[in-house]
């Protein structure tokens, strides 16, 4: 057997991860100096930006024997996920020192979860894309779990993990199913082999839903989304902050790599499953949030919602709604990061801002932040002029386009209910007094000052949108040439 | 013109600029420096506007002033202004409203001053935005936009029952409108890909496309005139918000509602108005008979203006379904009269609430002891809104009556009751209000109004006597752009 050595260069940004995270995980526990696990994580996902744009090329490469993909779409959602993760790991900082947890753990599983996702995004193969999937699950249970000595995250962390590894069972057997039909495990041979047509239709519809089970479990959306509210509410609010945002990147790709990339053949299987769990995912999502008095609960139920809009992009089966789903998906996770980070930067002085009563009258304490959630949360209800807009009109355009006018007047249905607790946010923020025992915030510059940006890009994307447009059209149009 | 960046872009940005600039300028503490800039924005937004008046070309029903940039190439979205003969005054009227609802707020609102008119002067460019965008999803991202601040407005500088009055208001008409959104996509599909409104003028839809159209467009214009029975959340709107807030709410937002009908709905949708305008002439003579008759017992002054422009705003939509020239110029005329009385009204009630703290007619009486001046005043106003001829009330109204009489004598019938209806429940209420012995101890403290308020309340007075008496300067303008309109919407768009 001759062995032949691999073109690295299309997963150098892995590789060089997964090299500073192993570092980074050395010098923590040689080194009595644990300053340096900081700075070092941010140069780690600087650096991985810089080389993921360096190596870029406009055609699709695969390595590691197909196993592994770097296309365009691979590209740019990496780069949201190192800004996502570099503002996760800036935003909890204060929040974790002051509870003892800024240890060298955080920075390494955050570092291991981004990783996963980055397998997972260029996965072009079953394998790949379990191994990318696991290593993320495990990363983020144990984040869960990081406050010990919390019966709620303990909690929170064992229900993930079973739950997570019901999923992962489920993908498993998706996955094997199709395997056995198909007798590969390489998504673009089995879409070859699937347009071909295949004998058994019985077993390779039999799979596909176990598989779209198992990613309606890791994107969280109805009726696998039993999980999402206890989790969000449990994990301390900076873990909620990571859960809640890059990783939602990462369900995306996957669910893009399997379903258009090695299963497009079986869209008119797919489509009829996706649409009922979006509407599904916009019913609960959006009606339990409006009885929720916990904010990060609440954020858990919007995300359910948010999510089943994002499906029914992907569900439409056209250009325009894969591309509509990958702005909503960055979209989405730019206004996470935003409202996470301000929960986790109100919680402060041993106070942890959970409930909404917390955030009464921000108004009138810091008049700026108020500014900030208030965009968020007017962004997240999709209103204009802020990016949740576009991200809405994107998806509703794609599904009138792909002629589903019915599901897009239930999608704006939803959203009107969903309005209402976002309203709710707003007039807690604005039109009521602060409880008597409320804190003044006095500003933290480095995290107030990228919240500011994270806020205003929302407001600026939604004037000028068509940058991010064009860049999700782009990669989509390299990625499915 | 200004080289560059056009009138219109100026009508909506000036303000909006302005807004932004009192909010860096921090809290209560810079107060007086905020006022002022208040001041300065909403006369300079309302400058730059004047010449969209005189330099209007009267014998042209094209679009005027017309600025066109790409915004969103990726779907076809343009950044479109211009302006017609429908459209032009409500940019004036909304510019001018912005400058008295400033001068209403300059003492009263001692609290987040800065915010409040920020709120105020953002409010007032959205709204230019809505009268001048020609692409469909500008126009949409404005008419959405502008309820956000308002919604702070209600919310912050409110009465008890605020939160209740914010969110209803929000809600109602974020219902309308997300239909509406699902149909300007659905429009862009059958244009060819094209969000330009013109363009959609000329699209060819089958009778169930434009009666399913008519229906999302009807429930959008329909929450913001508002018309009955989905007018519920008007009345809390505006007995909940304060002063400025009402007088925006009445003078300028229930008209971008009737503004949707004669942009979007008449002229996209010609076979189904026709077909269906008995609905909306119905719907209209409901609102001017019954909310005519709500508004005769109300006992909470704002309320009662409230119910009054439910019922002038039946006048509007029903002048626009007869399909006549002096139905839609009378319902043209009578939403700036609305503009002017309406705001004048409820800036009177401001007056006095401001001194008793109380809107309940029955916690007044004999204001005209202690407030001459004011008196007069809102005996003029009064009388505007009761259709006196020589107010500005007056001319839109009969003119509609008019227009009816050429269609059907009993709908005539039925909408001139209003002048009775109409008179009864404003002059009542000035009588108990402002006649008589001076009712209690409150109204025997009241002063007379200041320098300021007797500003505010003079400009409008001008303008409702002006209009009252000579009207031609208004009419002339919307005629050929009405024409145009009408000669539109009697071309069927089935029979491609």
């Amino acid at each position: 057997m001759n062995f032949t050595v691999p073109d690295f260069t299309p997963a150098l940004p892995e590789i060089f991860v997964l090299g500073m995270t192993c570092l980074i995980l050395l010098s923590d526990s040689l080194f009595k100096d644990r300053g340096w696990n900081y700075p070092l994580t941010i140069f780690t996902l600087v650096v991985a930006a810089a080389i993921t744009v360096l190596t870029s090329v406009p055609q699709i490469q695969f390595t590691f024997s197909g196993q592994f993909v770097d296309d365009a779409m691979a590209d740019v959602l990496k780069l949201v996920a190192y800004f996502s993760t570099l503002a996760v790991v800036i935003y909890s900082r204060p929040y974790l020192l002051e509870r003892g947890l800024l240890k060298g753990e955080f920075f390494v599983l955050v570092l291991f979860a981004l990783l996963g996702m980055m397998v997972m995004i260029s996965a072009n193969h079953f394998i790949s894309l379990y191994i990318g999937l696991e290593l993320l699950s495990l990363s983020l249970y144990a984040l869960v779990a990081l406050q010990r000595d919390s019966a709620q995250a303990t909690e929170a962390a064992m229900k993930y993990f079973v739950l997570g590894a019901l999923a992962s069972g489920f993908l498993l057997y998706g996955m094997s199913l199709l395997y056995g039909l198909t007798g590969t495990l390489e998504l673009p041979a089995m879409a070859q082999i699937l347009q071909a047509g295949v004998q058994n239709e019985m077993v390779l519809v039999f799979g596909l839903v176990f598989l779209i089970a198992g990613l309606g479990f890791k994107l969280g959306v109805a009726p696998f989304h039993m999980w999402v509210p206890d989790i969000y509410q449990g994990a301390p609010s900076a873990v909620t902050l990571f859960v809640g945002s890059a990783p939602k990147l990462a369900a995306f790709a996957i669910t893009m790599r399997l379903l258009v990339d090695g299963l497009h053949p079986q869209v008119e299987n797919w489509q009829g499953m996706l649409a009922v769990m979006a509407v599904l995912s916009l019913a609960i999502g959006n009606l339990a949030a409006i009885m929720q008095t916990n904010i990060k609960r609440m954020l858990a139920y919007s995300t359910i919602s948010h999510m089943g809009f994002l499906l029914l992009g992907i569900m439409s089966g056209t250009f325009a709604g894969y591309t509509a789903g990958m702005f909503y998906v960055i979209a989405y996770v730019l206004m996470s990061l935003g409202s996470f980070g301000l929960v986790v930067y109100l919680s402060r002085n041993g106070l942890e801002a959970e409930n909404l009563d917390d955030f009464r009258g921000l108004n009138s304490r810091n008049p700026w932040l108020a500014a900030l959630m208030a965009i968020l949360m007017f962004s997240m209800a999709g209103l204009p002029p802020f990016v949740g807009f576009y991200a809405k009109l994107a998806i509703l355009q794609s599904l009138v386009g792909a002629g589903f006018v019915w599901l897009a007047v239930v999608a704006v249905m939803f959203s009107l209910i969903g309005a209402f607790y976002y309203l709710r946010v707003v007039k807690v923020l604005y039109f009521d007094t602060p409880k008597a025992d409320a804190p003044i915030y006095t500003a933290i510059p480095d995290v107030q000052a990228l919240l500011s940006i994270n806020g205003l890009a929302v407001l600026m994307l939604g004037i000028m949108p068509q940058p991010l447009i064009t860049l999700c059209t782009y990669a989509m149009q390299m990625t499915l040439q | 013109m200004i080289e560059g960046i056009g009138l219109l872009s100026l009508a909506i940005w000036v303000p909006i600029a302005a807004g932004v600039l009192i909010l860096i300028t921090g809290g209560d503490k810079n107060a007086d420096g905020q006022r002022t800039l208040a001041l300065l924005g909403s006369v300079l937004g309302f400058l730059v506007t004047l010449p969209l008046w005189t330099g209007f070309d009267n014998a042209s029903a094209a679009m005027q002033f017309v600025e066109v940039a790409e915004w969103v190439p990726a779907y076809n979205i343009h950044y479109r202004l211009g302006v017609d003969g429908i459209s032009m005054l409500f940019v004036l009227l909304n510019s001018f409203t912005t400058i008295l609802v400033v001068l209403a707020g300059w003492a009263v609102i001692k609290v987040r001053t800065g915010q409040y008119m920020a709120a105020f002067l953002i409010q007032s460019g959205l709204l230019n935005g809505v009268f001048v965008a020609l692409d469909g999803m500008l126009f949409y991202v404005f008419f959405e936009a502008m309820l956000i601040p308002l919604y702070l407005i209600i919310g912050m500088w409110g009465g008890p029952n605020r939160v209740y009055a914010a969110i209803k208001f929000f809600l109602y008409t974020l219902l309308g409108s997300l239909l509406m959104l699902v149909s300007l996509v659905y429009l862009y599909f059958q244009s060819g890909g094209s969000f330009e409104i013109l363009a959609w003028h000329r699209v060819p839809l089958t009778m169930v496309a434009q009666t399913l159209l008519f229906i999302a467009f009807f429930f959008a214009f329909a929450v913001k005139v508002p018309m009955w029975p989905v007018h519920t959340w008007l009345p809390d709107a505006h007995v909940e918000a304060p002063t400025g807030g009402s007088v925006v709410l009445a003078a300028i937002t229930l008209k971008v509602g009737a503004y949707g009908f004669l942009r979007f709905i008449l002229p996209i949708l010609p076979d189904a108005s026709r077909e269906y305008a008995y609905v909306i002439i119905a719907l209209s003579l409901i609102a001017v008979v019954y909310i005519g008759l709500v508004a005769l017992v109300q006992s909470d002054m704002k309320k009662l203006i409230a119910y009054s422009s439910i019922a002038h705003m039946g006048f509007v939509t029903l002048g626009f379904f007869l399909f006549n020239p002096l139905g839609i110029e009378g319902g043209l005329v009578q939403m700036i009269s609305h503009g002017f009385i309406s705001a004048a009204m409820f800036l009177c009630v401001g007056v006095m609430y401001d001194r008793v703290h109380s809107r309940q007619i029955a916690d007044y009486g004999g204001v005209a002891n202690t407030m001459p001046r004011f008196a007069a005043f809102f005996m003029l106003f009064a009388m505007a809104n009761a259709g006196l001829p020589g107010t500005s009330g007056f001319v839109g109204e009969f003119m509609v009556i008019l227009g009816a009489v050429q269609v059907n004598f009993w709908w005539a019938f039925l909408a001139a009751t209003t002048l009775i209806f109409g008179a009864a429940y404003t002059l009542w209420m000035y009588k108990r209000v402002v006649f008589g012995a001076i009712g209690n101890e409150h109204v025997a403290e009241m002063k007379d109004i200041d320098s300021r308020e007797f500003v505010v309340l003079g400009l409008l007075a001008v303008c409702v006597l002006g209009m009252g008496l000579y009207p031609l300067p208004f009419t002339e303008v919307m005629h050929t752009s009405v024409e145009n309109l009408l000669a539109h919407v009697a071309h069927s768009k089935l029979a491609y």
